[in-house]
Order: C-alpha cells, then structure tokens, then sequence
C-alpha cells in the first residue's frame, strides 16, 4: 500500500517540482518579464484568497470569474447537449438523413471558434449570447458523431429481441436504441464539455466579457503578467475537474 | 397441413467475390408439441435455418407456414433462444423477461403480468438472481434467462439456436436436464438446432441431420424412441439411444465422405 501511495503522490510532486524550476529558470535567465512562480503567487494571492471579491466589472476575485466562465460554458454545454443529441440519434438512425447531412457535419467540424464568434456578433448584436452560440456550434459535434457512431454499432442481436418482440417505434428507441448507445453518447459529452471549455477562452478574449478569458486578455493589456498566468493555471485546473467529473459520469453509465 | 410446413426453402448470401449457396431446399414438418432436433455441423447452415424460421432472414425461395399463417417477418408467436449476447444488458433479469411479457399482453394488468414474469424466473430457477444485471450472471444463469424469455411470449413454435454450446460440460449438461422438465411441464412446440448428437437425442423425439453445406439440405429424420420421461442415467446404455445415434454419426459422416 505505502508503495502505491508513493507512486500516486511522490512522483506527481516530483513532476510538479521539476515544472516549477523550469518555469523559474526561464523566468530569470530567459525573459525577465516572465514573472516567477514567486512573483505570481505574491502578486496573484488575493485574487486566489479572496476569490469572491469584487472591487470592479474586471477587477473580481479569480472564484467569481470562473464563476462568470462556468455558467457560460454551461449554458452552452445544455445547448449542445439539446441539439446535438437528437440530432446525432437522427444521423445514426436514419441512412437518408446521414447521407443528406453528413458531408455538412464534416465541413463544420474542423471550423475554428475564432471563425463563428464574429458571425454571432453579427446574428445577437450582443457579445453575451455569441459566446454561448460559438460554444455550442463548436462543442457539438463530437456529441453528435459520437452518438451516431453508437446508435450504428448496436449489436443486431439486441436489435432483434426488439424485431422479435415486435416493440413499437416508441419502445424499440427507449427500451433498446438509447440504453445501447448510451456510453457512446457520454463519451461524445466528455469530449463535447472538454471543447466547450477550451472555446470559453477564445470566446470571452475577443468578446471582452467578464470571466477567466476575459480577464487573461485584460491583464496582458494592463501589462500584469502574473494574472495571465493567474489565469492559465485556473483553466487548466478547472478543465481538468471538468474532464474528471464527466469521466466519472461516463464510468457509471458504462457500468450500468 | 401440418402445423409447421416447411417447403423448398433456399438462402444464398452474395459477398464482394461470390456467392454463397447457404441452404438448398430445406423441407420439413411439425406436428404442435413435438420436440424436433436439427444436427449439422458448425458452419452447415444452422442459424441461417433458424433465423429463416424466426423471419430474421428472407429466404431467397421456399415458404413456412406457421399454424396456417405464413412466416414473412419476425414476430413473437415464434420464440428464438440464442447461443449467447441476446440478452440486454442494462436490464435485470426481471426486466428482460418482463419486456417479453409485456410486448404480448399490452392490455392485461400490471400485476397479472407481473405474476407471469415472476411466474418464468421461478421456472428457470431464478428467483433469487432477478434483480441482477446479465453480466453478474453465469453463463448458464444467462441462458436460463433466455429461456424465460422465449417463453414468455407463449410462442406457437420456440427456436433454439445452439442454446448451450458455449457453455462448459457440466453446465450444459444441468440445463438439458432442466429444459428436459420445463418441456415436459409446457409442452411446448420446439426445434433445437445443436451441434451435440446426444443433446438432441436426450431431448427431442426426432432429429434431421442437416448435410454440410454448400447447399445444405435436411437428411432422413430419425426417431428417437427412448421413453419419457427421459433421464441421462444408463441413457447411453439403451438400444433406442445407440440406434439413434449410429444413424445420425453415419449418416453425417457418410455426407463429410461423399464431399471430401
């Protein structure tokens, strides 16, 4: 037991340390702009202590303005989750309809959250809800293929309890398809909220809303290094919280 | 007309390269309640013939007359116990068999089709496991469920697809001994085909040996005249058992000969 505790809390530790010294070599010998790990924490600590304080609309404790993120990656993550299940069971189902959309899905995929976040703009007027419209437009898809992908490999042996059964539309779709596919469909929302996340960033830099991007883009303007890095390090922990809580979801359904 | 009519019946399946003559006029008939083996080797066409007869498949010739009705699709007046995977696996026990009740008595009560489904655990012995999940279950504690569940619907005809080859000896020697007394307490009409000479002779009361394929074909039936009830104790000692089963091995490896 203590060995496996050693590998699970040493060596990250160990990891972690290394980081550190890394990023305070490069701080000192490399750029001297860069702040230190050091500086960040003796320049960032009130945010991080405080996180809920708020002097200002762009000054807030570093809690708050995840706060401001979360809810926004939330809203969006239920749009897609609203949109591109249904419309993943529709691809997955019907051989039509994935032939007449399926070519449309491919070329929107790969399109950048810098490329829609202007057309939003220009559709709400507000940067408010093109945030959440890039969110969801570019987190949808790996739900959507994902849940096509699972409906299409159900086993024709569960597929034929249901012919054999003779079960209605309604009960071939609730008792067989979605319980089938539902661990595909999980995955495909991991991977959706992992995108959401990473397009928030984006999104809230060029819309200048208030939130972790938002406040990354400020700093760096305001020329305070530290909170970029602030900034940084609030991302990728609560992408990673995100990441963990979703497999979770994910281990249970598959498990069920 | 008998009560299952089986007439010409042929399936080829066409691949990229070729075409595969699967089954080459299969004829056959039932009597209601009789218990009617099929014995072929692996890969001779058993669960083409089975899903046929399930109308999971169309043939490309041939009719099946069920009961006066022709056989076009799958419908649940024709049960099918699979070799293995047919059962849902995010539903208990319970829960699989009570959607095949369920399916076929739409407007009964829900506490007479509770009664039923209870009623199908404790005939395969199960009542203890129903509220587990498949993958919890044995391998022959699946099959049970399978079972129940073909049953369930109160099938004209039950369809057995190898039901027990993928379990271990002593299991599948267990359950032939169980499905021997669940037939004899329903009296249900049955074709199990298997590729186990004496599983079909311990269990059904004539067997067609299915010749190998390509265009594989039902030989001459043969009777097994072993009494019921039916024990596997001294069975191998009978004379009716040593017939039936010199008359199905011949024959068969008379087939593998004739092609070799």
């Amino acid at each position: 037991m203590s060995r496996s505790l050693t590998r699970k809390i040493v060596l990250p530790l160990l990891g972690l340390l290394a980081v550190l010294a890394v990023w305070t070599a490069i701080s000192h010998a490399v750029a001297r702009d860069f702040p230190s790990p050091y500086r960040t924490w003796m320049e960032s600590r009130r945010y991080v202590l405080e996180p809920f304080f708020k002097d200002g609309e762009m000054n807030q404790g570093i809690g708050r303005l995840a706060v401001y993120s979360l809810v926004r990656v939330g809203i969006g993550f239920l749009l897609t989750l609203a949109i591109g299940t249904p419309l993943g069971f529709l691809l997955g189902l019907s051989r039509a309809f994935h032939q007449a959309f399926d070519p449309i899905i491919q070329f929107l995929r790969p399109i950048s959250p810098l490329a829609w976040l202007p057309l939003g703009l220009v559709i709400f007027q507000k940067s408010e809800p093109a945030a959440v419209f890039t969110i969801a437009l570019c987190a949808m898809w790996p739900t959507v293929i994902n849940t096509a992908v699972g409906v299409r490999s159900i086993s024709p042996d569960h597929l034929n309890v249901g012919r054999v059964l003779r079960l209605s539309r309604f009960k071939m779709l609730t008792k067989i398809i979605v319980p089938a596919s539902l661990p595909y469909v999980f995955t495909g929302y991991r991977l959706s909220l992992g995108l959401a996340w990473l397009v928030i960033v984006a999104s809230e830099m060029l819309t200048g809303t208030p939130g972790v991007g938002g406040f990354l883009w400020q700093e760096y303007n305001s020329l305070v290094y530290s909170h970029i890095l602030l900034s940084v390090i609030t991302i990728g922990a609560i992408g990673f919280a995100l990441d963990r809580l979703m497999g979770l979801v994910e281990a249970r359904v598959r498990a069920a | 007309m008998a009560y299952l009519e089986v007439r010409g019946l042929t399936k080829s399946y066409t691949t990229r390269r070729a075409v595969a003559h699967v089954l080459g006029g299969v004829d056959l008939t039932l009597d209601e309640g009789e218990f009617v083996g099929i014995v072929g080797y692996s890969g001779s066409g058993k669960t083409a013939l089975i899903s046929l007869l399930a109308g999971l498949l169309r043939p490309d010739a041939g009719t099946i007359v069920l009961d006066g009705a022709p056989v076009v699709e799958p419908g649940p007046e024709r049960g099918i116990v699979f070799q293995q995977y047919s059962l849902l696996p995010w539903m208990s026990v319970y829960e699989n068999v009570a959607l095949a009740v369920d399916a076929v008595n739409p407007g009964m009560p829900g506490g007479e089709r509770r009664r039923i489904t209870e009623e199908l655990i404790a005939l395969v012995n199960l009542s203890g496991a129903a509220w587990k999940r498949p993958r919890e279950l044995s391998g022959g504690m699946r099959q049970r469920v399978a079972v129940a569940r073909g049953l369930a619907t109160r099938p004209k005809l039950l369809l057995m697809d190898e039901p027990f080859s993928a379990l271990d000896a002593l299991t599948r020697a267990t359950l032939q001994d169980e499905l021997l007394r669940i037939w004899s307490e329903r009296r249900s009409t049955v074709i199990l085909v298997t590729n186990d000479v004496d599983e079909a002779i311990l269990l059904a009361d004539r067997i067609y040996p299915l010749t190998p394929g390509p265009g594989a074909v039902l030989g001459p039936p043969i009777e097994v005249t072993l009494p019921r009830p039916r024990g596997r104790r001294h069975m191998s000692l009978s004379p009716a058992y040593q017939k039936a089963r010199q008359g199905l091995v011949e024959f068969l490896r008379a087939c593998r000969r004739g092609q070799a």
